[in-house]
């Protein structure tokens, strides 16, 4: 292995006082030599975005670094004053995002941006500028390098914009590429992608990344080598091989064991009555426009018939802009659909008025995705799970009372319920959700992405949980999800929706097993570390 | 609590309080140390302040107690204040929520109403309605309140644009509630800090707006109020000039006081916006 491009040297960075832990990083020592990837892994709140920004010296005011080293090409960054971490930042260590769209300014175009890298740090000519900066467009490999350069960030999709900050940060041909989570806000088969140029473009231009990521699956598929990171603390590193397949720390093995395995488990079986019956539901959007004309047209659903049997959960997966969320919306008439029918109990959902259906919402529940905005922050725990029982007639003590009997349920103390949801962790409030919905003792459950904003080890512990309680109260579950994984892990029988319209549909385990549609077998291919899933798996039975 | 302690740390805040304590002090204290009618004649007229213990702030130009006055004037101020706040946030958080929340025509409807009042200098208007509904105390407040409504109701409609779209707003409607409940219960409470703290500036305008009305002698002339005062001395400016200049400063403290402590309000309950 080459010399050490950056080396931290037992670095350790404070936080202000008040902090849920005295320091973001502790006594932190690695080295990235040129020409490889090492991948820095942990859950939310391990500090490995708090390092990328260390490094940067970007950190927040109150944020300070108490003592250690960061050596680049031999100097100290703890010690370079901000004229020199000017020249070191783009020209000698670059940094990539994870939300493209907030890292560029919206109101300038691509090649401008990129093209002010050159003006900044060099003394290249206007022509000179231009020349490189389409030259780095195509090596990008963005479709036609003149018109992205032209365009501005919102006419790009997120693959695109993403793979012009790739672009941005490579201009000056950095030493160092920090990326920090850069494929989290992708889509699977753009993540795909990404992680491939990432690749690609490190081998040939010989760059030290420093890529942070929370999912193992990118780990296998791009690292070199691997650290681990919790509170703020390097529990394990080591090269890929070692770490993925012989952990040592018990965190590190907890992590992996997390991972949620690609193959669905042997088939339940499935009730042949059929408690939900989507037939041939369709939404249109209409947007701008005046009287009719100019206006864009958007088939978010498209006549998409679909059957949910009692005690089963569907799966409905696809990636984002596939219309999924909307069905899910249109199902507890969130939204209305402009034709087709939703048969519950043997009554037409897409048809009763507002007032039924408010009358018949207990039958069918929704759990959401993001669990610091599905609560109010205004009201305490036990009060959210209650309200829905109280609208519909339970006397407000009778309806507290089984409000903590829920919680119980759920895997939380009941005296939690005391508490305001901002007291509680993402986990956990997920879990209030999860009573909320059940408060109501519906028979079907809509799951709109109930996982997706949690750490993979709560991840696990809150399907393990769905699948507990689907078991215990007979409950029928709609489970909308981009993460085909998780999708793997829960689900009886699954759809593949794409632009609208459900390309795939069956059980499970055929659906993973034996994709027939060309574009299921391209998502499949496109989970990160697929190879190491598949092992993971065999190691796991 | 937190935000009480934020409250707290901030000095110009303490100060804000403290002085709009004072004024609510002069309010309450003045039916005991003022036993008199303040506008009933009490001495000399226009003595100056300090020269006669028996008035420590003077008389005016016909002769009643200025101390007397300013102490009864503090509980009209406050009076006019607190009331047309109250009606202009009401009828602002009516209208913004459900224009907010319903969208639509709604809003289309209920927009274009409070832009035909923003568009009318609300001092125009004000004067409009005193002069067709009369100048006494009960008309003058209920017209300074209907005139200062449209910017919370614009405020409040912002809120509740970009929280109606939240999950929980969703949450409670697959829950089944109605959408007065969802509006007064779930949203409400959430859309109301930025509310509150503009109430503050509403105060102050409302004080303000009466006394340039009593400096045009449009307000009720039978109460004792500050603005009636500093119309009164508008005739004896250039000589006896304190006779306008002390409810002047009256009327500054006040409406210093009003804007610190919304000033400290808003820096406690956005604790995000202060640090930058």
């Amino acid at each position: 292995m080459s010399e050490a491009i950056l080396s931290l040297e037992r670095l350790s960075v404070r936080l202000p006082e008040g902090a849920d832990r005295p320091h973001a990083l502790s006594d932190v020592s690695l080295s990235i030599a040129s020409n490889e990837i090492l991948c820095v892994v942990g859950e939310s709140g391990s500090g490995k975005s708090m390092m990328a920004n260390a490094i940067m010296r970007l950190l927040p005011n109150e944020v300070k670094i108490e003592n250690g080293r960061m050596l680049f090409e031999g100097r100290d960054l703890c010690a370079a004053d901000t004229a020199e971490m000017r020249e070191v930042r783009g020209a000698g260590i670059a940094m990539i995002f994870q939300e493209p769209m907030t890292a560029l300014n919206p109101l300038r175009t691509i090649g401008d941006q990129i093209g002010e890298m050159f003006s900044i740090h060099t003394g290249l000519s206007n022509a000179e500028i231009n020349a490189r900066v389409l030259a780095l467009l195509a090596d990008v490999r963005i479709p036609d390098p003149k018109l992205a350069a032209k365009a501005y960030p919102h006419e790009l999709s997120g693959g695109q914009r993403q793979r012009a900050m790739i672009a941005m940060a490579l201009a000056l041909d950095p030493k160092l590429l920090i990326a920090d989570e850069p494929t989290t806000a992708l889509d699977v088969t753009t993540q795909a992608q990404i992680l491939k140029l990432i690749r690609d473009l490190q081998q040939r231009k010989k760059t030290a990344v420093l890529f942070i990521t929370h999912d193992f699956g990118v780990v296998a598929e791009i690292a070199d080598r691997v650290v681990v990171m919790q509170h703020g603390r390097i529990v394990e590193q080591g090269t890929a091989n070692e770490v993925l397949h012989h952990p040592v720390h018990p965190y590190t093995r907890q992590l992996i064991a997390a991972v949620p395995p690609l193959k669905a488990p042997p088939p339940r079986p499935l009730s042949s009555e059929n408690i939900l019956t989507i037939a041939s539901v369709s939404k249109t959007y209409r947007t701008g426009g005046f009287l009719g004309r100019g206006a864009r047209v958007t088939a978010a659903v498209k006549d998409t018939s679909l059957d949910l049997p009692k005690g089963a959960t569907l799966g409905i997966v696809g990636e984002s802009g596939s219309g999924k969320s909307t069905l899910a919306r249109c199902i507890v008439r969130l939204i209305d659909p402009d034709t087709g029918s939703i048969v519950l109990n043997g009554k037409d959902w897409a048809k009763l008025s507002r007032e039924e259906v408010r009358r018949e919402t207990r039958h069918i529940q929704m759990v959401f995705q993001d669990p610091f905005a599905s609560l109010n922050p205004r009201r305490k725990a036990a009060e959210l799970v209650a309200q829905g029982p109280i609208v519909h007639g339970t006397p407000r003590v009778t309806a507290i009372a089984e409000a903590r009997k829920l919680f119980e349920l759920v895997g939380l103390d009941p005296s939690a319920g005391d508490r305001y949801p901002h007291e509680f962790s993402g986990g956990q409030r997920q879990r209030i959700g999860l009573a909320r919905a059940l408060a109501l003792k519906p028979e079907v459950l809509v799951a709109d992405e109930p996982v997706s904003a949690l750490d993979v080890s709560v991840q696990a512990q809150v399907l393990k949980l769905l699948a507990d309680l689907r078991q215990r109260l007979g409950l029928s579950i709609i489970f909308i999800t981009h993460d085909l994984r998780v999708a793997a892990q829960i689900c009886d029988l699954v759809a593949v929706m794409k632009d609208g319209a459900v390309v795939e549909h069956g059980l499970a385990t055929e659906v993973f097993g034996k994709p027939k549609h060309p574009y299921t077998q391209a998502l499949l291919d496109s989970i990160p570390g697929g190879e190491f899933a598949r092992e993971h798996d065999t190691a796991a039975e | 609590m937190d935000a009480l302690k934020r409250y707290f740390r901030s000095p110009a805040a303490v100060i804000g309080l403290i002085l709009l304590l004072v004024v609510i002090a002069m309010a309450v204290s003045a039916g005991f140390l003022y036993t008199r009618d303040p506008l009933s004649l009490a001495g000399r007229p226009l003595i100056w302040p300090f020269s006669n213990p028996r008035f420590l702030l003077g008389t005016d130009n016909s002769g009643r107690d200025i101390a007397a006055q300013i102490f009864y004037g503090a509980r009209i101020s406050l009076l006019i204040g607190g009331v047309a706040t109250a009606i202009a946030i009401l009828i602002g958080i009516l209208v913004g929520a459900f224009a907010g929340y319903y969208g639509g025509w709604v809003d289309n409807v209920l927009m274009r109403i409070t832009e035909a009042f923003q568009t009318l200098p609300n001092f125009v208007l004000l004067l409009v309605l005193v002069a067709v509904f009369g100048s006494t105390l009960t008309t003058v407040t209920i017209a300074v309140g209907v005139v200062s409504w449209p910017a919370p109701a614009r405020l409040t409609r912002a809120e509740f644009l970009s929280l109606r779209n939240r999950e929980f707003v969703q949450a409670g409607r697959t829950l089944g509630m109605r959408d007065i409940k969802i509006i007064l219960g779930e949203i409400l409470p959430n859309a109301l800090p930025p509310v509150i703290v503009y109430a503050s500036v509403v105060m102050a305008v409302a004080i303000l707006l009466e006394s340039a009305l009593a400096f045009l002698r449009l307000s009720d002339p039978n109460v004792a109020s500050w603005g009636n005062l500093i119309g009164l001395g508008r005739d004896v400016l250039r000589v006896q000039w304190y006779v306008s200049a002390i409810p002047g400063i009256a009327i500054l403290v006040t409406v210093l006081a009003v804007s610190l402590v919304g000033q400290g309000l808003n820096d406690a309950l956005n604790p995000r916006l202060k640090s930058r």
